[in-house]
Formats: structure tokens, C-alpha cells, sequence
């Protein structure tokens, strides 16, 4: 990762002749972006951490409440439900999506007529906003679930499948891409050298191809579960979270994922705007443990290499 | 291809190949079934959508081009002033994110001070914020400010979407040899005629990558602009059927399709005259975000 090439930084940094004259014009260069950085997400940051431990109907009218949001946010059980959901969705999703992608990107790369038609032709989904996908997609579903009297919002599991067919569809062809870039960044000799030692292709695509591959593998994954969690359009498009279903008093959007479940417990009713803002301070936390998850990974990798 | 392989080896390969040909040809045909679906049924009358999906369009179910005309009148918002919002908002953003990020990756990558470190990591930082995270506050700073118009959003475009750019494009301008704008310095150049004529050309592949990213982003983009934005003056195309859509009861499927259709229909024409520099840009994306 650039982040951490400190070497080159020095040398980079070592020049005055550049270095005093753009500090000059600080207010030209840095100052537009980083106003509207504070403005845009400095500043809402620190004042939604703030109010994930106040009672509050607006940012300006607040009350201190410790840690009470957070101790109600562990207890609602639709973000526990929300999580497990997310959770089920994020490991099947990113192991279907995956496969796939490898396994179109190998095929693609191997020199048959039409990889560029090919390849242009998965990626394409991959540009269509997730509002527009998740209505086409429930007209496809609701389509052929007619045909048994039922929808796609009215069965959990249809929901569910539903949204990871979807995800799919979008998600292989941006994969793929990724997938393509490292396998043919695979040494040639060293496959070559396979070939001749006898390897057959099985052994030469576990043994020398996907071993080298391994950059490329741990963004992919890493990308496709922070996919996951981080999925609100193509989850409010499809389902919204129904079916809804009571337990213990408590209404259930079944096939919410948390994103979804955050922005409802915000928008639903105003008293419940300090637990929506501890949701989003926990929902924080973990897509940033995954995101540096995956820095640290990608980083390891790259020093093998 | 091996040495040893004997023609009839060649001959397998190149049968296998061809039949490998068919089979992905077929498997694309198939990927793009949902959008010719939808083309179909923006065709079609709405009972024959619920009920047919999968049908062609017939005699008594072809509706000619009535969809759309219902589709761009329908409600009390007309689509194409959505669509001109969406294009508005996108165009100025890019725009706005390539130019100020890039001088604030010059400046952060150049000035080695403490505050274009801090700033630096703070960008970094930005990366890993889910967007609820200040969903609730922005909106509120937004109003505030006066930044909920179309005219005026793209600033809180730049400032949540500044990370990612300026991360790439600092990471970029480390890898160019200083000596050339020393080189320019010692003639004379100012910072500013520096920027513009040496640094901005030398930066083009990045932004076209940081461009394609952050258009993308911008034209799909719901839930910001959906907090963001005065609802009742303005809406963008996401907002738009989404809005649609969710007014249950009396939902004019017919009509949405037609529009999913004419918003489907600039993505893939952007997508099949940039479409190399798109799957490049979203690659490189991707390798270092």
C-alpha cells in the first residue's frame, strides 16, 4: 500500500524550491478541500459520535444520556436480527460471487475468441444504480412467483435469495475484472515450468495460478463482504424488510440488513434517534475493523511478492 | 503454448476454444436478460407485466409508446427535470472532486508539514466511514448551510467523497520524478503555472480513473441526496423511482419500467464509448481502495 512507503515520502518531501511556494498558496491548494471535507464529513462525524450518547429530536437539541442508546441498541432485537441476517448474507454472498468470478475470469483468460465481448458484457450491471437493480429484480422474481401465487416480499427465503441473485449479478462482472488483472499478471515462464515438469491442469492452477493470485483474492473477498454490510439501495429496492413478522412484541423486518435497520430506527420515530446514532457509531466500527482487516491482509501480501 | 503439443493436441485445443466461445456466448446472452426484460415490458400494458412477464409483447398487450409518455408525466414531479438534476449534480461534482482533490493531493504530497500529514490520514480515515455514520448530522449541516440545492450539493460531494480521491491521487503524484517540476520552478513557474501545466497533464490517467469512480458514484447515489436535497423542489433519477415505486397502492408498473428504460439507456451508452477507461478506472479503484 502507498500508506505505508515512508521512504519515498523523505525524498519526495526534500525539495524547498517546490515546498515554500506551494505553502504559499495554501489557501489555493488545500484549503477547498478541506473546508469542504470538515463540512461534509469532519464536522457530522464528530457531532454524530457526540450524539450517540445524548438524547436528541435535532442536532441542536440534545440531553446527555451516557451510554443508555448503546445499552438499547444491544437490546433491540431487530438489529440483532439485522446483524445475524447481514452476517448470513455478507459469507454466502461473498463465497457464491467468488467463485464465479474466478472461475469466468480463468476461463476468459485463457485465449478464447470473444474475451473482450465477453468480459464487457458482465461488467455492465456493475454500473446500474442499486434503486434501479432492485426493481428490475423484483419484476423478474414477482414474474415467476406469480406463476406459484406468492412474491418475492412475502417469504423470507425468497427475499433472501432473491437479494443474493441480484448481488451477484451485479457484483461478478466488477470481481472478474479484479480477477483478470491477476491472473494475467501470473508469470508466464513459471506456468510454462509447470507444464514441462508434467503438472496437469488441476495441479498447475492450485499449485502455481492461484497461489500468485492471492493479492487479488483478499481484496475480492475483503470487498465483497464490505459490500455486504455496507448494502442499503438494492435491500430497500427488492424488500424493504418484509415480510415483517411479531416476536415478543417487537415487530421483525425479516430480510432487514443493517444498514437498512440504522436509517429506519433513525427516520421511524424521532424518540429513537439517539439508538439509531449508537446503531451507527457500532455499525461503524465494525466495517472499519473489516476495512483494516483487509489494508493489513493486502499489505502482508504485497510484501511476499 | 507448450512445444511438445503434437497438432492433434492443437486441434483439441482449438475445438475446446470454440466450444468454450459458445458457452460464454450463451452465458451473455443470458446476463443480459434483465434488460432486455425490461425493454420488453416498457412495451407492455401493466396487467400483462404482473401476470406475463416473460412474454412478448401481443396484440392485445402492446401498448406502443404510451409507458413513456405516461412515465415522463406521470406524478406530480416530471421525470426529465429529475434526470437534468442527476446530470447536473454529477457533471458539477466530478468536476469540482477532480479539481480540488488533485491541488490538495499536490499540496499534501509536496508540503511534507504536519497538517498535510494530518490531513492525509484523516482522508485515509474517511474511507472506512460507513455513510449512516453522519448521515443523520450531514443532512442536518447540510440545511443548515444551505447546501441542500442541486446548485449546491456538490460541495458535500467533495467533502465525503474527497478521501478516496485524494488518497489515489497523492499516491500517484509520489511516483513522479520531482526534477520535473523543479525543472519548472528554476524557469520561473509559479505554484499555479506549475499545477496547470505541469502537474495537471502528467495526472490524466488518474483522473480519468478518480472520474469514472466518482461519476458512478455520484449518478447512482440515493440516500445522500435523498437526505440532502429539499425533497419537495428537487429529485434526482434514483429518487425519482424510487419515489414512484413507493407509493404503494397504485403502482403504474408500465410507466416505471419506461423509466428504468430511459435511465438505463445513458448508462450504457457512457458505458460502451468509455468502456475501457471505465473497467480500468474501476480496477485501479479497487486495487487501492
Amino acid at each position: 500500500m502507498k500508506l505505508f512507503q515512508k521512504k519515498r515520502d523523505a525524498t519526495a518531501l526534500n525539495s524547498p524550491l517546490i515546498r515554500r511556494p506551494i505553502q504559499k498558496c495554501f489557501w489555493l491548494f488545500l484549503l477547498p478541500t478541506f473546508a469542504a471535507f470538515c463540512i461534509g464529513f469532519l464536522y457530522p462525524f464528530c457531532k454524530g459520535f457526540f450524539l450517540s450518547f445524548c438524547d436528541f429530536k435535532t442536532t441542536k437539541n440534545w440531553t446527555w444520556a451516557g451510554i443508555q442508546n448503546y445499552i438499547a441498541a444491544f437490546q433491540d432485537k431487530s438489529f440483532g436480527h439485522a446483524f445475524w441476517y447481514t452476517a448470513l448474507f455478507a459469507v454466502v454472498s461473498l463465497v457464491l460471487i467468488n467463485v464465479i468470478a474466478f472461475a469466468i475470469a480463468y476461463a476468459l483468460t485463457r485465449g478464447i475468441k470473444g474475451s473482450n465481448l465477453f468480459r464487457t458484457v458482465f461488467f455492465m450491471p456493475n454500473l446500474i444504480g442499486g434503486i434501479v437493480l432492485g426493481y428490475i429484480w423484483s419484476m423478474i422474481f414477482n414474474g415467476i412467483l406469480i406463476k406459484y401465487s406468492t412474491s418475492v416480499v412475502l417469504e423470507t427465503k425468497y427475499g433472501f435469495w432473491g437479494l443474493i441473485i441480484l448481488m451477484c449479478w451485479q457484483q461478478i462482472g466488477y470481481m472478474m475484472i479484479i480477477y483478470i488483472a491477476g491472473l494475467q499478471s501470473v508469470p508466464e515462464d513459471m506456468l510454462e515450468a509447470a507444464r514441462i515438469d508434467g503438472a496437469n491442469g488441476w495441479q498447475t492452477l492450485w499449485k502455481v495460478t492461484i497461489p500468485n493470485v492471492m493479492p487479488s483474492i483478499t481484496i475480492c473477498t475483503f470487498l465483497t463482504l464490505t459490500n455486504s454490510f455496507k448494502l442499503y439501495d438494492q435491500n430497500l429496492a427488492l424488500t424493504a424488510g418484509r415480510p415483517f413478522i411479531q416476536q415478543g412484541g417487537e415487530v421483525i423486518k425479516t430480510t432487514e440488513m443493517l444498514a437498512l435497520n440504522i436509517v429506519n430506527s433513525f427516520y421511524a420515530s424521532a424518540r429513537s434517534r439517539g439508538v439509531g446514532q449508537a446503531k451507527a457509531v457500532i455499525f461503524f466500527v465494525l466495517v472499519a475493523v473489516l476495512s483494516i482487516l483487509q489494508l493489513r491482509s493486502t499489505k502482508d501480501k504485497e510484501v511476499q511478492q | 503454448m507448450s512445444t511438445k503439443t503434437a497438432s492433434g493436441g492443437f486441434k483439441r485445443e482449438r475445438r475446446r476454444h470454440d466450444a468454450m466461445s459458445v458457452i460464454f456466448g450463451i452465458l451473455s446472452v443470458i446476463y443480459l436478460i434483465p434488460v432486455f426484460l425490461v425493454a420488453m415490458n416498457s412495451f407492455k400494458s401493466n396487467a400483462s407485466i404482473n401476470l406475463e412477464t416473460f412474454a412478448f409483447p401481443a396484440e392485445g398487450t402492446f401498448v406502443g409508446l404510451d409507458n413513456y409518455i405516461k412515465g415522463l408525466t406521470f406524478g406530480n414531479y416530471p421525470f426529465l427535470k429529475s434526470a437534468g438534476y442527476s446530470l447536473l449534480i454529477t457533471v458539477v461534482s466530478a468536476a469540482l472532486i477532480l479539481l480540488c482533490t488533485s491541488m490538495a493531493a499536490w499540496y499534501i504530497a509536496r508540503v511534507g508539514s504536519a497538517l498535510s500529514k494530518v490531513v492525509y490520514y484523516l482522508c485515509v480515515f474517511s474511507m472506512v466511514v460507513p455513510f449512516q455514520m453522519v448521515m443523520f448530522t450531514l443532512a442536518r449541516t447540510a440545511d443548515t448551510l444551505k447546501l441542500n440545492t442541486p446548485y449546491t450539493i456538490p460541495i458535500i460531494y467533495l467533502g465525503f467523497g474527497a478521501g478516496l480521491a485524494v488518497f489515489m491521487f497523492s499516491g500517484f503524484i509520489k511516483s513522479i520524478p520531482l526534477e520535473i517540476e523543479e525543472a519548472a520552478a528554476i524557469d520561473g513557474c509559479g505554484p499555479i503555472r506549475t499545477y496547470f501545466s505541469v502537474v495537471l497533464p502528467m495526472l490524466k490517467p488518474t483522473m480519468i480513473s478518480v472520474g469514472v469512480l466518482e461519476i458512478m458514484w455520484v449518478w447512482n447515489d440515493y440516500l445522500l441526496p435523498y437526505l440532502v436535497l429539499d425533497r419537495k423542489k428537487y429529485m434526482t433519477i434514483p429518487i425519482h423511482i424510487q419515489f414512484l415505486q413507493g407509493s404503494y397502492g397504485s403502482v403504474d408498473l408500465g410507466a416505471i419500467m419506461a423509466l428504468i428504460m430511459l435511465s438505463i439507456i445513458p448508462v450504457i451508452i457512457f458505458y460502451l464509448t468509455c468502456q475501457k477507461h471505465i473497467i480500468k478506472g474501476v480496477a485501479a479503484g479497487a486495487v487501492k481502495g
